[in-house]
């Protein structure tokens, strides 16, 4: 028994260790490539002996900026990504608190309303919004990339269930002192409720970051563009140098890294908050 | 479904509750109901109006109904059938890969060894890398000829027997890449889903199986399935859907080639409104993909709601 016990703990640790081979050698392969010379990328990547560059350079860094204006594409992704965060937060708390704990006539049609939008992915109207924000004249700008993604059903309804299963005691008192909702909320509710914050928080950076269908739709200037369309094009523009290609990648994912390196116990919470509430 | 709680209990009480609460609450509600109204709803109705017109950007000639000719145009265009069998090849790979992955390496980590917390770090760290990054790290993987990252791995463990493939220009190939690059950017955000699922069962449940003596089998087919069962048909129905979605690799990846060899509807879709100006064939194909998501989603709640029913 025992014996079977340090046999699978040690098989364990191997498939473990294998698969961690498999996550790590794709990242391992940009970071060594953001640092060697463009000409030896390519023909190194087979061999594992040569993760570690041989001559390790930072001209590679040098030329992202020189080709392409990557700080403006990361002011552009932080301050697109930062501000549906933000306003999200806001705005989808507010309603899913309206929805929890506020009487009203009409809160079943809205919740019923809000649950069956959960269901449409941006995929499914990504091109009649295309066409409204022709309409619009908001192509090219930053509020196309904004205003469609701050209202969100299912941040909505991650707010709505968190917010039903609050102790309603603290409220109730303040109510009966006198206070406003608004001031309840603030106040009272949202102190208490920083998980659901954090997770809508996580799950809103972590599709609006990456977003990639919807900027390559909608924008065609440069200013105004995010990161992930930025690597794209980077890619196709020639000369084809992976060491500048691999720079561009690790600069733009070291900050959400060591983000995430910090936060990770919310990061992960948060995900796995989605699989509690399907 | 559980409603606001009132301890008032009394219908008069309740309704002047409703009468004071009704302005804030709308207050609080009206600015993300005007934007779910505004850019999910109303562009959602616009896509099933669109779809039965001929309108294209740009176009002089007059809006007009076309009936279901959108979709008997596109129904009968190889491009886009490709495209729906593509996306159904792909979910069959990825779906079932994906979630024994994702299983398999929350099982391992659920275990109470040292150093678990790493190795979920480092499965979970994709998650965070944007799918552009992710296509244009797996390019140079799949990169022809010997010195590719796979074809030289796949030399090496073969002996030299491997021929080095063009893996995203071969039509038989292209997409599983495509598969496997996505296996490895989204296995994580499951494998967390699940643990987290692993990790809520009462450790008692074990211990009495274990006093009961049942074995480790036993233990996991009566006590961790039937648990992990909502969690895995939830997972299962997002990575479909997922799978239907897929875009960001094939368009940086493939183009949707070699010759449709890995387009999808929604490459398809973009390309139609955005490519060739054409927003009314574009609309069809996403209501074409919309039924899809509605219908699995639909599925997945009656299996969902056959087990409740039958536990």
């Amino acid at each position: 028994m025992r014996c079977g016990n340090v046999f699978a703990r040690v098989a364990a640790y191997l498939v473990l260790s294998g698969m961690a081979l498999v996550f790590l050698i794709p990242v391992a392969m940009m970071v060594s490539g953001s640092l060697k010379p463009d000409h030896l990328v390519l023909p190194e990547a087979g061999r594992l002996a040569n993760v570690v560059p041989a001559k390790p350079t930072l001209d590679n860094y040098r030329d992202v900026f020189a080709r392409v204006p990557f700080a403006r594409y990361m002011a552009n992704s932080i301050f697109i990504t930062g501000t549906i965060v933000f306003c999200g937060l806001l705005v989808n708390s507010l309603a899913g608190y309206a929805l929890s704990r506020l009487h009203w006539r009409g809160r079943k049609a809205v919740l019923t309303g809000v649950i069956a939008l959960i269901i449409l992915p941006l995929e499914a109207i990504a091109v009649p919004l295309f066409y409204e924000v022709t309409l619009f004249g908001w192509r090219n700008t930053y509020l196309v990339q904004i205003v469609p993604f701050i209202a969100n059903a299912f941040s909505v309804y991650l707010f709505y269930t968190f917010f039903l299963e609050l102790p309603e005691e603290l409220e109730e008192a303040a109510r009966i002192d006198g206070a406003r909702p608004m001031r309840i909320f603030f106040s009272i509710v949202v102190p208490n409720s920083q998980p659901v914050f954090a997770a809508v928080a996580i799950l809103t950076f972590l599709t609006q970051w990456g977003s990639f269908l919807w900027p390559l739709m909608v924008t065609h200037s440069e200013s105004v563009r995010p990161l992930p369309l930025g690597i794209a094009l980077f890619y196709t523009l020639p000369p084809l140098q992976w060491g500048d290609i691999f720079a561009f990648g690790v600069m733009m994912v070291l900050p959400v890294l060591a983000v995430f390196l910090l936060f990770q116990r919310w990061f992960v919470q948060g995900v796995a908050s989605t699989g509690m509430k399907g | 479904m559980a409603t606001p709680s009132n301890r008032t209990n009394s219908p008069a009480l309740d309704g002047l509750r409703r009468e004071q609460d009704a302005p804030t609450a709308w207050i609080f509600a009206l600015p993300a109901l005007a934007g779910l109204i505004f850019f999910v709803l109303a562009p959602f109705l616009l896509a099933l109006f669109l779809s039965f017109t001929n309108l294209r950007l740009g176009s002089p000639l007059p809006l007009e109904f076309t009936g279901l000719r959108q979709y008997t145009r596109i129904f009968a265009d190889t491009a886009f059938l490709r495209a729906l069998q593509n996306n159904t090849v792909f979910a069959l790979m990825v779906v079932p890969v994906q979630t024994a992955l994702a299983l398999g390496l929350g099982l391992l980590i659920n275990q109470p060894l040292r150093g678990m917390v790493v190795f979920r770090t480092l499965f979970f760290t994709p998650v965070i890398f944007p799918l552009s990054l992710v296509s244009v790290i797996w390019i140079l993987i799949f990169a022809p000829g010997p010195d590719g990252t796979l074809n030289s791995l796949l030399q090496w463990l073969t002996l030299g027997a491997w021929e080095p493939r063009d893996f995203l220009h071969d039509p038989r190939l292209a997409l599983p890449a495509i598969t496997v690059t996505s296996i490895w950017q989204g296995v994580g955000f499951q494998m967390v889903i699940l643990l987290a699922a692993l990790q809520s069962i009462p450790a008692e449940l074990y211990e009495a199986a274990r006093v009961d003596g049942a074995r480790k089998r036993q233990q996991f087919v009566h006590i961790t399935l039937p648990a992990l069962k909502n969690p895995l048909t939830f997972v299962i129905l997002v990575t479909t859907i997922l799978a239907f979605r897929l875009f960001d690799q094939v368009q940086i990846m493939t183009r949707g080639g070699p010759n449709h060899a890995t387009t999808t509807v929604m490459y398809e879709a973009v390309n139609a409104a955005f490519g060739s100006q054409q927003v009314a064939r574009g609309a069809a194909m996403t209501v074409v993909f919309f039924t899809i998501v509605l219908t699995l989603t639909l599925v997945q709640r009656r299996i969902a709601g056959q087990e409740r029913a039958s536990s």
